[in-house]
């Protein structure tokens, strides 16, 4: 779902906020600024003098106060959360409402695709889970992290821990305390250890790394083990397509690609990690040193022929198979990769590439020397700010939409894609 | 000649480990790990040693205890020889005097390289030594419970995701109340740097991040520290030998400053962690060099200076001493700046005896401190040297930029009473520097 289609494009700049410090009320200080997603509101959380704390959207504050207040997330449907505290129990607040059920602590707010679900980890009497939509898990752990929510929101996971041993009982920890839970409900499986579980595009299964012992590394799925053993794996990811399940594993002092449990790409790379499916699941790329710090990008196990010092940020089209990614020395002179090109320009630092929807245009966001401006198809927006937040296309993909600070003030900003001509 | 065979000492997870070998299982897990991952480097020194005993002296185990058996030399003599003599067909209970010999009786501080003829880096080979306990699950109790922390965690003292955010936004709202609009600001995306500590600060050490916000407060720097997971730069899993997850733990620390577009990572005063992140763990994870440019406190305290970005109401009064960490004098070089700092902040500086990259260690770092009360009293006289170094200097104060030195260094001064008490930089420059919002 776009909720683009409903957003402004008409082509022009528009200044937003003119001050970026302006407040409806007496500050201390306005901090954390978020953006919302079409670019109309800017969200900060403001520190009044009562003390209290709020949050001002364009400057205008919220009547509720509370005792803190922080990470402001606007969801992908435009509504804003914040973390907030009353009387020392912590809640979601969205839009300025906050969540029924309070909590002794609550963090790391997670959306689903459409933004009708949002949840976020909790913490309440010293056990842990998550709470989605402001309703907790029935059954909350002695720890839970790394949690993950499923494309629609219908599941939500986390590594949990299932049994507790007493203090540095490392025999009980090698025995497998560790576990996955979805929607509260944790496998029957133990392991040594869990990391980074992800779902399928529809929610429905869950994968996960483990560790069997100190030195079996594997990957499940639904709480399956795959019999393959290997000295580390990564976290896996689900072929959109097919749900087969794609992990980089190591044998030998090298990585490589396992898929279903069966070696997929050859044991050579001296790194594999970021590995991602093109959207119809015909493709597999992933982030490699194909030698000691020669970083490129591997798509269906054939390298790029260019390398860096550091490759991250793989990033796959929206639509057919086109793969984008960032390149540094060693986090200076960025350059920003394409399908195996590089673009001319080098920058200080670049955000993460964001393509068109249909795949036909790719905009990323850099700075150099302080000043930062927007990058579509390597060519740059001919005006640079003091800062500038992800861009945005527009449905068709004709338009490029900026949100940004220049001179204290919040620019929203349209531009059709030939507008960047440097 | 004594061996380590007359000083073993019981503990849980070395015998749990060797209770469960076999000469067997030994000598092929011992192949594999020679032929995988030693190459020429341990085949080198193990035929270029020619047992001269330089390195005797270098060694602060040697020159407390006064005993052969813990010279370098010989520490690898009862360790990785006696595999390579044996082909790794041992008997367990070799093992388990390889692991007391490897994880509590060098602190791989690396001192005895600037007294080897040759060049012999030793704690390399104890180092590997590790790696094989490891592998044969012969650990000591202690420290591998930290390991399991980092890897159920990601850090080292089972601090769970709530706790992290939870206590920085309680240390903001103390630090308020002496400097009125101070923040720890979190994941600020495009931040000059992030800052990471170890994870002893938030558990019981939280005044130093209390007093790091007041120095960033003051110098006006840009900066952030994250809300998730990769805050924590220590890396126990790096000594237990468990290299996957010492990796694991630096890819979370690096992805974690990657993610928020920082410029670089300034980590707090740790000497291991600097070791894991600048030196180890990138280089595991395929990278030559980092992926984010690293600075040790040190460092990043002496480049503040250097900008006019902290200024003194006054100068530290009393005489003091420096202790150099070794991870980040021998390992790093910043034996100079380390100076220029102690001596921009104090009016009376009295160097150790050997000092900078010939200092004695603290006998804490290395894991040792973390492998807990079996081995601790050891440690402790196993560093007599270093009581009669911080004696001669006749001052009560002691500077010490890393943790473990901390808890090695207070560990001696009690024993030995030598009427001292130990200060990190960031100590020293809370007490001195201007504050300006001060009411």
């Amino acid at each position: 779902m776009s909720f683009a289609q409903s957003w402004d494009f008409t082509p022009g700049v528009r200044v937003v906020l003119d001050d970026m410090r302006q407040c409806s009320r007496e500050y201390e200080w306005l901090e954390e600024p978020h953006v919302s997603p079409d670019g109309e509101r800017v969200a900060m959380v403001a520190a009044l003098p009562d003390p209290a704390l709020s949050v001002a959207v364009n400057g205008e504050v919220w009547e509720a106060t509370f005792e803190k207040v922080w990470y402001p997330r606007f969801s992908p449907d435009g509504r804003l959360t914040v973390l907030a505290q009353t009387d020392g129990e912590w809640t979601m607040v969205v839009d300025g409402e906050p969540w029924e059920e309070q909590y002794a602590y609550i963090w790391g707010t997670l959306f689903s695709a459409n933004g009708d679900i949002i949840a976020a980890p909790i913490q309440q009497d010293g056990k842990y889970g998550l709470s989605v939509n402001g309703t907790p898990w029935e059954t909350l752990f002695d720890n839970a992290n790394q949690v993950t929510l499923s494309r629609d929101g219908s599941a939500a996971a986390a590594v949990v821990q299932v049994k507790s041993p007493a203090q540095a009982d490392i025999a009980a920890f090698q025995e497998g305390i560790f576990s996955v839970a979805v929607n509260g409900v944790a496998w029957d499986s133990i392991f040594v250890n869990c990391w980074a579980p992800t779902f399928d595009p529809a929610g429905k299964n869950v994968a996960t790394t483990i560790r069997r012992s100190l030195y079996d590394y594997s990957i499940a799925v639904n709480g399956k083990a795959w019999t393959g053993s290997y000295a580390c794996a990564w976290g896996p990811v689900f072929n959109p397509a097919t749900g087969a399940v794609a992990a980089p594993v190591r044998k030998a002092g090298a990585w490589g690609m396992a898929i279903d449990d069966a070696m997929a790409w050859d044991i050579r790379y001296g790194q594999l990690w970021h590995q991602v499916f093109s959207p119809d699941g015909s493709k597999l790329a992933a982030i490699a040193a194909v030698s000691f710090g020669d970083f490129t990008v591997v798509v269906d196990n054939t390298p790029w022929d260019i390398v860096f010092p550091v490759v991250t940020d793989l990033t796959p089209s929206p639509v057919g198979n086109r793969f984008a990614a960032l390149a540094s020395n060693h986090n200076s002179d960025f350059a920003i990769l394409c399908d195996g090109k590089v673009w001319a320009g080098r920058y200080d630092m670049a955000y993460p590439p964001v393509w068109s929807p249909d795949a036909a245009h790719l905009a990323v966001t850099v700075e150099k020397a302080g000043r930062f401006t927007v990058l579509v198809d390597g060519k740059a927006y001919p005006e640079s700010f003091d800062k500038c937040f992800d861009p945005a296309f527009s449905p068709d993909g004709s338009k490029v939409l900026i949100r940004a600070v220049a001179g204290g003030k919040y620019h929203r900003i349209v531009a059709p894609v030939a507008a960047f001509t440097g | 000649m004594k061996t380590i065979a007359d000083r073993l000492i019981e503990d849980v997870g070395l015998r749990r480990g060797v209770d469960r070998l076999t000469p067997e299982k030994i000598q092929k897990v011992f192949k594999e790990l020679v032929a995988g991952e030693c190459g020429a480097r341990m085949k080198t020194y193990m035929e270029t040693c020619v047992r001269c005993g330089m390195c005797a002296k270098a060694c602060h185990y040697y020159m407390s205890h006064k005993d052969p058996s813990y010279t370098p030399v010989a520490k690898v003599s009862q360790t990785m020889w006696r595999l390579f003599d044996a082909d790794g067909k041992v008997d367990p209970k070799v093992i388990y005097e390889c692991a007391q010999v490897a994880y509590t009786e060098c602190n791989l501080c690396r001192r005895c390289i600037h007294y080897c003829p040759l060049g012999i880096d030793t704690g390399y080979i104890i180092s590997v030594v590790r790696r094989l306990c490891h592998k044969l699950g012969v650990t000591p109790q202690y420290i591998q419970d930290t390991a399991h922390s980092h890897s159920a965690t990601m850090n080292q003292m089972w601090v769970k995701d709530d706790e992290w955010p939870d206590t920085l936004q309680w240390q903001e709202e103390e630090a308020r109340e002496e400097f009125p609009g101070l923040r720890i600001p979190l994941d600020v995306e495009g931040a000059d740097f992030m800052y990471s500590v170890i994870a002893p600060e938030p558990k019981f050490r939280t005044q130093l991040i209390y007093q790091a916000a007041a120095i960033f407060n003051a110098a006006g720097v840009s900066w952030t520290m994250p809300s998730t997971p990769g805050w924590d730069n220590s890396n126990m899993a790096m000594f237990t030998g468990d290299s996957e997850i010492m990796a694991r733990i630096e890819r979370a620390h690096y992805e974690t400053a990657q993610r928020l577009r920082v410029k670089r990572i300034v980590m707090g005063e740790c000497g291991h962690a600097f070791r894991a992140v600048y030196d180890v763990g990138n280089r595991w994870l395929g990278w030559k060099w980092h992926p984010v440019p690293v600075v040790h406190s040190v460092d990043f305290f002496w480049q503040l200076i250097q900008e006019g970005r902290i200024k003194l109401t006054h100068k530290y009064a009393e005489p003091v001493t420096i202790h150099d960490p070794c991870n980040i004098i021998r390992g790093r070089g910043l034996m100079e700046k380390l100076r220029e700092v102690t001596h921009f902040l104090c009016e009376n500086v009295v160097e150790m005896t050997p000092n900078r990259e010939h200092n004695y260690c603290c006998c804490a770092g290395g894991g040792v401190i973390n492998c807990g009360p079996p081995f601790k009293n050891v440690r402790i006289v196993g560093n007599s040297i270093k009581a009669e170094q911080l004696k001669a200097t006749g001052v009560h104060t002691l500077v010490a930029p890393c943790h473990n030195c901390h808890g090695g260094l207070e560990d001696i001064i009690s024993k030995f009473g030598l009427n001292m008490h130990t200060k990190f930089l960031g100590d020293l420059i809370y007490e001195l520097m201007e504050k300006p919002e001060a009411e």
